[in-house]
């Protein structure tokens, strides 16, 4: 997946993704959002969709802060009550997409062959073509589906318009057993394995 | 036929009968043990009030004057009882009168269970009459909430909403119902308690790995000192925490909100933390080499400047909240868990200990502290009354034994300073939001969580002005409750702020009040009002051994300053003693 870290600033905020796993329940995501807002903090990214389990929906929510921070705001979304486990992750540790539409006018396309061939390049795919506009639509990083605007502006990009982050947790094996431990009323040790708990080194030792 | 026999055969076998969501929520409350329920009706909560008529036998429901008054009844009715407090209100303006106890409730960790009135489900999102979105308006101050629709959700949903506001951290849940399903007839099947959500675990799972650690930590420690909060009481772990204590020979202070959970007079107990706290414990606080912090979420009241607090200790934390570690202090050792099973597991690995030396430091600074602040505060010799030396007095009659509720402000910080208390859930105080006009209606609640026990709402005069209405309260539903105005004739807390930091600039802080003997006697409440030192303990004397309720106000002196004081911004070690 090539060159997808934002590297770590000298204010030690960069790129976590926040993957979410709760019940489908109204008034959730308000919940989750508020935690954010209460401490103005910025979602740069939210989608929320099925997961791999039949009921669990899964939120990734991208900000962009000091560890410590998501840290602490992941810890405050796990306690909510419908909320079953919350992960937080930098770019290194995730498979992530986004899409994004662009609209051009189609005579420019048409004449013009560079666009074509720009298209082409950068992974573009036409969606819809019609003798006014065509869709063109790309899936990718952030800096992918940014390249293209850049390309288009010069001929005329009508709409442009970009999904949200969604976000493969490269080390995960899924959800699945984890939530037959939460079913029962005694669960092991399994719900217990959490990163922010496990502080390593920190941890004091004699 | 067809509609008779589904109604008569049930899946599951169990016996059904046919009752409205009204009466089905009614059936909720006693199954989980509700024994009284402080309300006020309208519109959208009719059909309950309906239903309610036919349960007076059963359910004790407290009309009070103003929603915020039935909530901070039963705040001080969970707080008294370790139960969990029931509030009715309506839709629309009776909900929103609920917010700053929900927001009350929430920081200090209550349980309760209100249940608000919505407009028919129908109306939802149309600006009907009394509609307001409850549900996210209350999001951010509850535990949970819920808006039931249908009347078939009810069992389940008030079973969740009871587990939910006392198990793992307490806090507030509430539960919106809208009116078709207060009315809507459906087939109830009988009462399950909830004890289990698979999403949502309230105690974390005990890492043994931890509590060897926090015990070694503990055996090797020179200076170790004990900051103990609420968590022991609403854990239930007093006598855990009492040998806990004992056998690690360690000094121990409490935050305001964990005054009680061991006596006040426990040769360990060295005071209260915090802004307005004990000498002693905060400036030790920068010299302890361990902390062990039970139950406690280290407020900025209690920590003063974070960055100059406790740099040199190594950190315990025991608490049954993950999110709590680490939040405002770095954590050594976490010890995540329900304290009732913390503190035993971690007794059985500690030596039994002392530390006279240790412990000497802290008599030496209470020393420091009755020379400078107490004595003077406690037994004046002349001018005029200090509040100080009211608490001082109602110490020497109730023996400690009292529950003592108090408001917001210099009477609050005097009242949790000097009060004894030789019993757990004895102060009832509001903490983490420090809401004026709390102490009045929770002190009633109190009174129903506590029956057998006297209990003292200590308040100032600003703050008796917010909810003074439910002297109607106690008047319609003759509750025995003391009433104690200590009036300084100022918003004393804010005018000992604007004396210290902004040059004696009293900007609106001048109160007058009404005469509240005679506010008392339109309440048909027996009141006194006192201004000399001699009528001190022969008025208090009075008031307590009144069969009913009593209001005495004392005239205490406008501008005596709450000390010793951490001003804010300041580190806990620069502690000031005037
Ligand atoms: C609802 C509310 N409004 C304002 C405040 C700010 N405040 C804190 S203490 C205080 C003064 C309280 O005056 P009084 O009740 O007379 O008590 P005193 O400090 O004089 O003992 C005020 C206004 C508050 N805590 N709560
Ligand atoms: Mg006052």
């Amino acid at each position: 997946m090539g060159n997808q870290n934002k590297t770590e600033k000298p204010d030690g905020k960069q790129e976590f993704t926040i993957t979410v796993y709760t019940e489908n329940q109204i008034g959730l995501l308000n919940r989750i959002a508020i935690i954010f807002t209460r401490r103005k903090i910025n979602i740069h990214s939210l989608n929320t969709s099925p997961s791999e389990i039949e009921s669990i929906h899964r939120f990734n929510i991208v900000v962009h802060e000091t560890e410590e921070v998501v840290r602490k705001l992941s810890r405050q979304i796990e306690k909510q009550v419908e909320v079953l486990k919350v992960y937080y992750n930098t770019n290194e540790d995730i498979i992530w997409q986004e899409m994004a539409l662009y609209k051009v006018p189609t005579d420019i396309i048409a004449e013009k062959a560079s666009v074509e061939r720009l298209l082409r390049e950068n992974g573009a795919r036409a969606v819809v073509i019609r003798k006014d506009y065509t869709v063109f639509e790309t899936t990718g990083h952030r800096e992918e589906t940014d390249a293209l605007i850049k390309i288009l502006q010069p001929f005329g990009l009508i709409e442009f318009v970009r999904s949200a982050r969604v976000a493969i947790i490269k080390k995960s094996d899924g959800f699945n057993r984890k939530l037959r431990e939460f079913e029962k009323a005694e669960p092991g040790d399994e719900v217990i394995e959490n990163e922010y708990l496990n502080k390593g080194q920190r941890i004091f030792t004699m | 036929m067809e509609i008779e026999q589904q109604a008569l055969s049930n899946p599951s076998g169990v016996e059904t009968i046919e009752v409205s969501g009204s009466v089905a929520i009614l059936e909720a409350l006693i199954s989980e043990g509700t024994e009284v329920i402080f309300g006020y009706p309208g519109g959208a909560i009719m059909p309950i009030y309906d239903a309610l008529y036919d349960y007076k036998e059963k359910l004790n429901h407290i009309l009070v004057r103003h929603e915020q008054g039935g909530i901070h009844a039963g705040q001080g009715f969970a707080r008294t009882s370790g139960k969990v407090g029931v509030v009715f209100a309506t839709s629309g303006p009776g909900a929103t009168n609920l917010v700053t106890g929900l927001a009350d409730a929430m920081i200090d960790s209550t349980p309760l269970v209100c249940i608000t009135g919505q407009v028919f489900a129908h109306l939802l999102g149309t600006d009907a009459f009394q509609e307001t979105d409850v549900i996210n308006i209350t999001t951010p101050v509850t535990k949970w909430n819920y808006q039931i629709t249908d009347a078939t959700e009810i069992p389940e949903v008030i079973s969740k909403a009871f587990y939910i506001a006392r198990s793992g951290r307490p806090g507030p849940v509430l539960i919106d119902i809208t009116k078709n399903a207060q009315i809507q007839k459906f087939d109830y099947g009988g009462y399950t308690p909830c004890n289990h959500i698979r999403s949502y675990r309230p105690k974390p799972i005990i890492r043994n790995e931890y509590i060897e650690q926090a015990a070694a930590l503990i055996n090797q420690a020179k200076r170790p000192f004990i900051l103990w909060g609420q968590g022991v009481i609403l854990g239930e772990a007093e006598q855990e925490f009492k040998l806990f204590v004992e056998k690690s020979g360690i000094p121990s202070a409490w935050t305001i909100l964990g005054a009680g959970a061991i006596p006040t007079n426990h040769p360990l107990n060295v005071g209260m933390l915090g802004m307005h706290g004990n000498y002693g414990p905060n400036v030790l606080t920068n010299d302890c080499d361990v902390i062990i912090a039970i139950g406690m979420r280290f407020d900025d009241r209690v920590t003063g400047r974070l960055d100059k607090y406790a740099k040199q200790a190594k950190i315990i934390h025991l608490d049954i909240d993950p999110s709590e570690i680490d939040k405002n202090v770095q954590t050594t050792v976490p010890v995540w868990g329900d304290c009732k099973e913390t503190l035993p597991a971690l007794t059985a690995l500690i030596q039994k200990k002392s530390y006279p030396e240790w412990l000497q430091k802290f008599r030496e600074f209470e020393k420091k502290e009755i020379e400078a602040v107490i004595q003077e505060e406690l037994n004046p010799k002349s001018g005029e009354l200090t509040m100080g030396e009211v608490i001082h007095q109602l110490n020497e009659l109730t023996q400690g034994e009292a529950i003592i509720v108090t408001d917001v402000g210099q009477h609050q910080m005097v009242a949790c300073r000097y009060a004894k208390f030789n019993n757990t859930r004895s102060n009832v105080t509001s903490g983490g939001l420090g809401t004026m006009g709390f102490a009045l209606p929770a002190a009633i609640g109190a009174k129903f969580g506590a029956p057998e026990r006297t209990v003292v709402a200590v308040i100032g005069d600003g703050g008796f002005q917010m909810t003074l209405q439910e002297l109607g309260t106690i008047m319609q539903s003759s509750i025995d409750v003391k009433i104690l105005i200590l009036n300084n004739r100022f918003l004393g807390m804010v005018r000992q702020w604007q004396e210290l930091f902004n040059q004696h600039r009293y900007s609106f802080v001048d109160i007058e009040s009404p005469d509240y003997v005679a506010l008392a006697a339109a309440y048909k409440i027996k009141g006194k009002s006192i201004s000399e030192r001699g009528d001190i303990a022969s008025s208090l004397k009075e008031m307590l051994e009144y069969k009913g309720s009593y209001l005495l106000e004392v005239m205490v002196t406008k501008e005596n300053n709450v000390f010793p004081m951490v001003p804010q911004g300041c580190s806990v070690s620069e502690i000031r003693l005037k």
